[in-house]
């Protein structure tokens, strides 16, 4: 056993238990930062595989982005933990029987379909950049699904923003552009003001007093 | 025309960068800190300070015990007692004023008629624990004696406005 | 040089690789959080004297032994746990902040051969490190069970992860320009005098990037997470030493940021003119230069601007420097494929 396989089995290890806490943790924001656990380590054992462009993305995106969302969510919903664990023990036969058909699936496919599990990737020259690879089939060989899904991620984005806008009338509100682009000439007029020189109470003005400066 | 002006002005950050050159002028600028052990500002014969009891030029207590500074505390920090002295005049057996109540608003000087209790310059005093800031009469006939010199120049110094 | 690694590899034996990895990280952490100390002494001084101050000067001669007192009553001071927080979390918060701080600083280069792991994608790894300490905030207003820490943290996660945007756009023109993800390359593509740095062709960038790093790290004049003077932030249920821990992890990524822009657009080690009194000088000082010239600005920022509002904050984020960004990254991609393409290289 060489160190590689060491790390592997450690991560390994930890992305099971992750994986397991996140099912089964009580509070859902720790159900949740397992779950970014288990990304972490996920990247990790992509790492170990030379794929360092879809782990740093893995955690860029997944961790980065899309778990804070998730996270986001999930504390601002004021959920009732006993009311969502009531249903446990009834739930659990049909959720064993779906978790354990997935498990057989899983094996069937990897293993009876000709492929073989495991076996470490051929290592490369160090010049080699896996970046640069994933760059070039994307848009030679893939370059259609490829931009379909983008295309299809795009009307995702325009549809939910399409769906939860909503344009109330009545409601008070600032817009932000039109104050910060307010000048001060817009706002303030000044006006010179010389001193009153006259005897006090005649009420007359001096010459000038109603000019305005600037 | 001024939309388009207007339009450069804010991508060139014009308005941003006059002003850091206004606070980079001044970083430059000479400092009007007072640091403040060694050096002090001038203070007015007026300030309020610390109290201080005062005594008159042959030794006797200036206070008559007449409460009318009691009676002046807004924040009710005077509390005094009074009794007859061996010489059948009317003497306080206690003077005490709570630091920690007091506001210094001096009321209780303008409401002195002997010119007994007065506020001095002192300001710099501090106390360790809560009790260090309950001045009692001895405490504050103390401080009028270290002091005497001063309040008698900003007493006399403040006469001719009373 | 070479004698003493290997004497020091026959002592160490078959345990060389994790002492000087570990030597190698302390090399880099304990100038790190010296450098953390004193840009808050800094900060202090710079402000002070914007505002026609002096500044702390009593503690030491000239107040340099400031940032250790300080420091040091940090330490001294009670962690009070609030009832009802979620402690675990409460006192993983912190670390999850400082963490990220940290670990970006693995693959910084300080010279052309001059870090601690030279990895292909580096500048993905620096954003994707950065993007974690997210949650740390979000986490330490969660778990202190107050609702005005958990609108701060909230305020700042969404804050942050929209600056990101910004700042990932910000790094793709660099990426265009230099045509690679290794900060080494990045460097080494902008050798050749100031004229030949990023900042030039890649100008809007370089001011987003700045001024989203600004945001990123939750300075003024964009510090409505804590923002001391008027709201209450993420970190109001902290004390003592995990506080502290908040407070490296600020300035430790704004140390980071200041040295990224200076890798990214200044240039890094490369001097500003290469002739020869310049080149004499060892890189690793231009680039401890200009990190600091951009700390300056850090600190030049907080002393000029009020604090913006939330609302614009937001507007500038997403209305403002994203489709600034946007322009200029087609501009630059168009501009590459004209014959006067090797202007942006």
């Amino acid at each position: 056993m060489n160190f590689e396989t060491l790390v592997f089995y450690f991560l390994a290890t930890i992305l099971l238990f992750a994986g397991f806490r996140v099912v089964t943790a009580r509070h859902p924001v720790h159900a949740a930062l397992f779950l970014v656990l288990s990304f972490f380590t996920g990247a990790g054992l992509w790492m170990l595989l030379e794929a360092e462009f879809l782990a740093i993305t893995l955690v860029l995106v997944y961790i980065g982005a899309v778990m804070v969302l998730f996270l986001f969510v999930v504390m601002m919903l004021n959920l009732n933990i006993e009311k969502m664990r009531a249903g446990f023990w009834s739930n659990l036969p049909l959720a064993a029987f779906v978790g354990l058909l997935m498990a057989i699936e899983m094996v069937l496919v990897l293993t009876v379909a000709g492929r073989t599990i495991g076996g470490a990737p051929v290592r490369h020259a160090a010049g080699y950049s896996n970046t640069k690879e994933l760059g070039l089939l994307i848009y030679t060989d893939y370059v259609y699904p490829f931009e379909i899904a983008a295309v299809i991620l795009l009307v995702a984005i325009i549809a939910a923003i399409a769906i939860t806008l909503r344009r109330r009338v009545g409601t008070k509100h600032q817009d932000p552009s039109w104050q910060v682009s307010v000048k001060r000439k817009d706002r303030v007029r000044m006006v010179s003001m010389p001193a009153e020189v006259g005897p006090a109470g005649t009420g007359s003005l001096p010459p000038g007093a109603q000019k305005e400066g600037e | 025309m001024n939309k388009i002006k207007s339009f450069f002005s804010t991508f060139l950050l014009i308005e941003l960068l006059k002003g850091m050159a206004l606070t980079g002028r001044y970083m430059f600028a000479r400092k009007i800190t007072v640091q403040f052990p060694e050096e002090r500002t001038p203070l007015s014969p007026r300030f309020r300070g610390l109290h201080a009891q005062r005594r008159y030029p042959n030794g006797e207590e200036r206070c008559i015990a007449c409460k009318l500074c009691e009676a002046a505390c807004p924040a009710l920090a005077i509390t005094i007692e009074s009794a007859q002295r061996e010489d059948g005049t009317r003497r306080t057996t206690r003077y005490d004023i709570d630091l920690t109540k007091c506001i210094f608003c001096g009321y209780c000087e303008e409401a002195c008629p002997v010119d007994a209790i007065v506020e001095t310059r002192v300001f710099d005093y501090h106390g360790e624990k809560r009790g260090d800031l309950y001045y009692t009469k001895d405490m504050l006939l103390a401080v009028g004696d270290k002091h005497e010199a001063q309040i008698a120049r900003d007493r006399a110094a403040d006469a001719k406005y009373r | 040089m070479t004698d003493t690694i290997t004497l020091l590899q026959g002592f160490f034996g078959f345990t060389w690789p994790v002492v000087s990895n570990l030597a190698k990280i302390f090399a880099i952490i304990v100038p790190l959080l010296l450098g953390v100390a004193y840009l808050t002494y800094a900060e202090r001084k710079i402000i002070g004297y914007m505002q026609v101050r002096i500044g702390p000067n009593r503690v030491g001669p000239k107040g340099w032994l400031q940032p250790i007192a300080d420091g040091l009553k940090l330490f001294m001071k009670e962690i009070v746990i609030p009832a009802g927080a979620s402690k675990g979390v409460f006192l993983l918060a912190p670390l999850l902040a400082l963490g990220p701080a940290l670990a970006a600083w693995a693959v910084v280069p300080f010279g052309p051969e001059l870090m601690v792991a030279n990895i292909d994608a580096s500048l993905l790894y620096v954003m994707a490190i950065t993007s974690m300490g997210v949650y740390g905030i979000v986490l330490a207003g969660w778990a202190s069970n107050s609702k005005y820490s958990f609108l701060g943290g909230m305020r700042a996660a969404a804050q942050i992860v929209s600056y990101e945007l910004a700042m990932g756009f910000a790094l793709v023109g660099v990426l265009l320009a230099a045509q690679s993800l290794n900060l080494v390359e990045i460097v080494n593509g902008q050798q050749g005098g100031m004229f030949n740095w990023y900042w030039l062709p890649l100008f809007p960038l370089f001011i987003v990037y700045l001024i989203a790093g600004v945001a990123e790290t939750n300075r003024a004049p964009f510090d409505v997470v804590e923002g001391e003077s008027e709201i209450v932030g993420f970190h109001v249920e902290y004390s003592g030493f995990a506080f502290a821990i908040f407070f490296l992890a600020e300035y430790a990524n704004m140390i980071l940021v200041a040295t990224m822009t200076s890798l990214l657009f200044l240039g890094g080690w490369n001097p500003p003119i290469e002739v020869a009194p310049f080149t004499w000088i060892p890189g690793f000082f231009w680039l401890f230069a200009k990190a600091c010239f951009i700390l300056f600005l850090f600190l030049w920022f907080r002393a000029t601007f009020p604090r913006y509002r939330y609302d614009q904050i937001m507007r500038l984020g997403w209305k403002v420097f994203i489709p600034v960004t946007l322009v200029w990254l087609m501009v630059v991609a168009a501009a590459m494929q004209t014959p006067y393409g090797y202007l942006f290289h």
